[in-house]
């Protein structure tokens, strides 16, 4: 099967961060980024089918020069081939653009298969996936915790709220957002890093493609929240905020 | 130039969010001075049609038919982009849950547009409403403002309009006839099932420890179990916890897991996005460990810790022990 896997990449998770000058964006200088863990679920699902079924897993992600890092990293755990959609940084980023930009590249790749993860950890629109299949004329499936392949199509286990869930049939070509923790993780090697490097890279500038769609939403502001509680800020040395705490919690007799 | 709110049912039964974006509907409709309709779609929906006609709305527009009584992506975008062409609403609103995740943004597509999703309120300016919603991971809010031709679509977050009341009313109910083709509709969903049943029911727990992406590796979970162990409390944890296979899903407390209101909750090494939130913010009592002081978990913390969990939480625990001595 021919998989392509979009990916993002996003600031690391305990990066500091700021709003910018603007107050419309977070100030990206010296911020360290990261490939999105909801996106690595979908490369991993990916590469586990490859793995069962053969085929090739390529990566696309849509994204300015540093988004190349995601794509080798991704070239690291095993994918076969890298695609980078050269863009500006896209400042809190437009979903239904990037979905237009991955689908001008899936349009030339004629994958079977296209896999995302459920939602970015930056913006968290939740949607590229789901954008991407409507731009193809494509079927799609979301939040999915299982993928088989008895046949032509593929047979989904989709998570359902309240602890439930559905298994469903979906006909290739499709795009799958795939829920977080659909298999453990794997790593890259040291192996994988040196192959990464040998492996096939193309670059695609967008700006051949034409106007991308026109925004439909555009962010104003960013602020770091109020908060809404009174919390009481324990401080001192370890020893001292432990015995602080457990005073408190004997006060509102919440110990045993 | 009207608000449209299109709620979730199904088969037959509420989705409790549907409420709360019929209050959001009703408070941007009174904000904006414009009328506000409710769509429902589905079958057999008489009875909750009925219901809707004793709300404060212009219209209640119930999309019937055999191939919506099912869920699925196709045919709901099918029947609503028909409803939004001929209705022309300037507002869509939906709950924001899993379902509205699988077709909203597909059926805002059809328009040229995105959905904003999880949205947490407005303001209004001369200029019209400015959305605002998290971003990362709670850790920020953003104000959004919609440009372009075409409806805004939106989706409102869990409990955002949990505490806005449903104006009671007169509306009118009608039926819309939708034309979706069977061969339209190209996934074929077999019925919901139930989850094996978790042997460990952490909502009658008094006391949880729960731990989050901050313990960093499997062998540091000794811990956050001496802690537990020490305060006589059940041991739970965020998603990418149970993600890793660290700890089993059943354990999980949010959105995808279960939801809590122990005496007492110990969020360790926990950012609090909203997904871990929703879960737990029933909790009395709420002591929140985290290295980030603008953790979202301090949100909802009575006590709050900024400080390195490795060192906290065996400090905690020998206090606890000794303090039972």
């Amino acid at each position: 099967m021919k998989i392509l896997v979009a990916l993002k990449q996003v600031p690391a998770r305990d990066a500091r961060l700021r709003v910018n000058a603007a107050g419309a964006w977070i100030d990206e200088s010296d911020l360290e980024y990261e490939l999105n863990e909801p996106d690595a679920y979908a490369l991993e699902a990916a590469l586990e089918l490859k793995d069962r079924h053969g085929g090739e897993v390529a990566v696309v992600s849509a994204g300015p020069e540093r988004a190349a890092r995601a794509i080798r990293e991704a070239l690291a755990k095993g994918a076969d081939r890298g695609i980078h959609i050269e863009t500006e940084a896209p400042g809190g980023g437009d979903p239904l653009r990037t979905a237009w930009w991955l689908a001008q590249a899936a349009a030339a790749e004629k994958p079977e298969l296209i896999l995302t993860g459920l939602q970015s950890e930056d913006a968290g629109y939740g949607q590229t996936g789901v954008l991407l299949a409507e731009l193809l004329g494509w079927p799609h499936a979301t939040l999915i915790v299982e993928i088989e392949k008895p046949g032509a199509a593929l047979r989904l286990r989709r998570e359902l709220e309240a602890g439930r869930f559905q298994y469903l049939e979906l006909p290739l070509p499709a795009v799958v957002a795939v829920q977080s923790g659909i298999r453990p993780l794997r790593y890259a090697t040291l192996m994988g890093i040196k192959r990464a490097k040998t492996k096939p890279f193309s670059r695609l500038d967008p700006s051949a493609w034409g106007p991308p769609p026109e925004p439909a939403f555009l962010i104003e502001r960013i602020y770091v929240p109020e908060r809404g509680k009174r919390t009481e800020f324990l401080e001192g040395t370890a020893e001292e905020i432990a015995a602080k705490l457990v005073d408190r919690l004997r006060a509102e007799a919440l110990l045993v | 130039m009207s608000i449209l709110a299109v709620l979730e049912q199904a088969g037959g039964a509420w989705h409790r969010q549907s409420w709360e974006a019929l209050a959001a509907a009703q408070q941007l409709g009174k904000a904006l001075g414009r009328p506000v309709s409710a769509a429902l779609p589905g079958r057999n929906l008489a009875a909750l049609a009925a219901e809707l006609a004793a709300k404060h709305l212009e219209r209640v527009v119930v999309l019937e038919d055999e191939l919506l009584a099912a869920y699925t992506a196709d045919a709901y975008v099918i029947a609503l982009e028909q409803l939004i062409r001929s209705r022309q609403p300037s507002y869509v609103v939906f709950p924001h849950t899993y379902q509205v995740r699988d077709f909203a943004p597909k059926l805002a597509a059809r328009f040229r547009r995105w959905l904003l999703s999880d949205v947490t309120g407005w303001r209004l300016d001369e200029r019209g409403p400015v959305f605002v919603r998290q971003l990362f991971q709670g850790r920020l809010n953003a104000e959004l403002r919609p440009a372009g031709a075409g409806p805004v679509f939106f989706s409102v977050q869990a409990g955002a309009f949990a505490l806005t009341p449903v104006e009671e009313g007169v509306a009118i109910v009608e039926r819309f006839d939708v034309r979706i083709q069977a061969a339209a509709i190209r996934t074929r969903p077999e019925a919901p099932l139930e989850q094996a049943p978790t042997a460990v029911d952490l909502g009658k727990a008094e006391r949880i420890v729960a731990v989050g992406r901050g313990i960093k590796e499997r062998e540091n979970l000794r811990l956050v179990e001496e802690l537990a162990a020490a305060l006589g409390a059940e041991l739970a944890a965020s998603r990418p916890v149970c993600d890793n296979g660290w700890l089993p899903m059943e354990r999980q407390v949010g959105s995808s897991g279960q939801t809590v209101a122990p005496k007492l909750y110990v969020a360790v090494g926990i950012s609090g996005a909203i997904q871990h939130l929703v879960g737990m913010k029933g909790s009395r009592t709420v002591v929140a460990i985290n290295r980030d002081p603008e953790a979202p978990i301090f949100e909802v913390a009575d006590y709050g810790i900024v400080s390195d969990l490795f060192e906290i939480v065996p400090a905690l625990t020998a206090a606890l022990r000794k303090s039972r001595d």
